[in-house]
């Protein structure tokens, strides 16, 4: 895998040169969308020139096909968006150009992010980087995949429910969801407002965190930023690691069980206090969040309609456009999840799903502000089990979204949650390993995975 | 747990699409049946827990009430660039069906 310091102080031309051929080479991957050649190469010219310096001066990236940005369209994996070329580039882009990085392409996804393999792209699926009969993760499958292949050092993404953290356990690269707020979403395709967030994959720890200090703070364009308290630091000695009983039943994997306890025979080598602990509320969290976020996505998802932007289905009445145009252009997923939003949200079952669902999420709240009283850091798996096998779930949604089911109770709680390569299943697949802090703790986090990166 | 399955008839799909401005083909009305049956036998499993005098949580940044000034700023996009993103449109209006 490559890292930032491979590109820096190199001529930005060759870079850029050097990763677009191999995105080229990997096409059978099916990790990018489209490349962003010509305004890379411009971009390129300006580093090298000086005209334009910074922290990632000609350092090559890829985003997640759900960020606005120049120099290719805009889809979402979606046929709504397919040839959407957007008007404006997403915060997070700008920051990272300001910087001096070079968006070389946009990387697949499940459509509109709705999805935990990347097969639910209109476009097709991103095979995983480690086994090519097995899927991505998802569902930012294509930052995870081209950082896993090297073609690029970091790469951007979204997680509204596990959307980096899965795919980057899938192929071994770190992925960073950040505290909820952190990271400005304007100019990013909105999901689910309550959780969606904005974070980066990474060969290493380090490079995520510049990553992340550099698209960290506050953003008048997205009123739910925090002012920026993120401060790369060192890692604290000694410090209390819950580990999450509920993540490590014999439901789980055997080898990922197995990986998870590597990591923490490590943490214990390196002086820290480890401790199981209990969430009894997390056997709800899956429930809780296939209520909220289909709620959040019907109402986000009603702006596709074919009038302003977008695809449009030819008809006679405006009515039968709307519902045309998005039958025609949504997958499968996209509507259940609408369809599940509307019920959910519709007068005599707000209460009972909606509501109970709100109130379930602030009792799971609580037993997390319970243990950060003691503890330092919560750890576990990110996946109930490795990347599982192209078209294995695609007959049962609820089997699908079972693979979320240790990602979402920090996305609907806004906890920071790290995904670190944990070593490797005995058939040579990856696995991740989770680490979750308390809100504003995602530097700490960082800090902790630096540390152990090498050590046995 | 996830054997549970809710009982969503033909026109309960009808009227959530709907709701939901889907104008579904027979076989997707067919598989939607069956899909959000499933999903909601799931997640109605959080009916057993009590939640009784707790307050529901709609957002998690403790934020309240961002203000900004109240004056006009330019957009990163004009009205040219928005407009030419409509599929169809006519002398600086977005051009639709009728209506009525």
């Amino acid at each position: 895998m490559a890292t930032i310091s491979d590109y820096i102080g190199k001529s930005a031309t060759d870079n850029v040169n050097k990763a677009i051929d191999a995105a080229e080479k990997s096409y059978e991957y099916h990790a990018g969308l489209s490349l962003t050649r010509e305004r890379a190469l411009e971009r390129a010219a300006k580093v090298d020139s000086g005209e334009i310096t910074g922290r990632l001066a000609g350092v090559p990236f890829v985003a997640k096909d759900n960020f606005l940005a120049f120099g290719a369209p805009t889809t979402a994996a979606s046929k709504f968006l397919e040839h959407f070329n957007a008007p404006l580039q997403a915060t997070a882009i700008e920051k990272l150009e300001a910087e001096g990085a070079i968006c070389i392409g946009k990387t697949n996804l499940d459509a509109f992010a709705h999805g935990g393999s990347t097969e639910n792209s209109a476009f097709g699926p991103t095979l995983n980087a480690a086994d090519k009969t097995r899927v991505a993760g998802g569902s930012s499958g294509g930052s995870a995949v081209a950082t896993a292949l090297g073609a690029v050092p970091f790469a951007i993404g979204t997680d509204t429910g596990g959307s980096i953290r899965q795919p980057a356990s899938f192929n071994g690269v770190v992925g960073v969801k950040p505290t909820y707020g952190t990271v400005s979403r304007y100019g990013v395709v909105a999901m689910a407002s309550s959780t969606d967030t904005i974070g980066c994959f990474a060969s290493n720890a380090s490079d995520a965190e510049l990553v992340m200090d550099i698209m960290a703070g506050i953003d008048e364009n997205d009123a739910t930023t925090l002012p920026d308290f993120f401060a790369p630091t060192d890692v604290k000695a000694s410090q209390k690691i819950g580990v999450i009983k509920e993540f490590m039943t014999t439901d789980v994997d055997a080898d990922v069980r197995a990986r998870t306890n590597d990591y923490i025979e490590k943490l214990k080598a390196a002086g820290h206090t480890i401790e199981e602990v209990s969430l009894p509320i997390l056997k709800y969290a899956l429930a809780m969040y296939y209520i909220i976020v289909p709620a959040e996505i019907s109402s986000n998802l009603a702006r596709y309609d074919g009038i302003r932007y977008g695809a449009r289905a030819e008809s006679g009445s405006l009515s039968e456009l709307y519902g045309k145009s998005r039958d025609q252009c949504f997958m499968a997923e996209n509507k259940r999840r609408i369809m599940i939003g509307s019920y959910v949200l519709s007068s005599g079952y707000f209460d009972a799903f909606y509501l109970q669902a709100q109130k379930a999420r602030t009792l799971m709240i609580n037993e997390f502000n319970e243990l950060f009283e003691t503890y330092d850091v919560l750890i576990g798996p990110v996946s109930p089990t490795p990347a599982f096998k192209l078209g294995e779930n695609t007959a049962d949604p609820v089997k699908m979204y079972l693979a979320d089911i240790m990602t979402v109770p920090a996305s609907l709680a806004g906890l920071p949650a790290i995904s670190v390569p944990g070593g490797a299943t005995s058939d040579g697949l990856p696995v991740g390993v989770q680490l979750i802090g308390q809100r504003r703790s995602d530097a700490q986090l960082l800090a902790l995975a630096k540390s152990l990166e090498g050590a046995n | 747990m996830a054997d549970m399955t809710t009982a969503i008839t033909r026109d309960d799909v009808l009227h959530l699409a709907q709701l939901s401005n889907l104008e579904l083909s027979d076989d997707e009305i067919t598989s939607l049946q069956a899909d959000l049956g499933n999903i909601l036998g799931y997640v109605e499993q959080l009916s057993e827990l009590d939640t009784s005098g707790v307050e529901p949580t709609y957002q998690v940044t403790d934020l309240e009430n961002v203000m900004r000034e109240d004056v006009v700023k330019k957009h990163a996009a004009g009205r040219a660039e928005l407009l030419a993103l409509a599929p169809d449109q006519e002398k600086n209006q977005i051009k639709v069906p009728k209506v009525l």
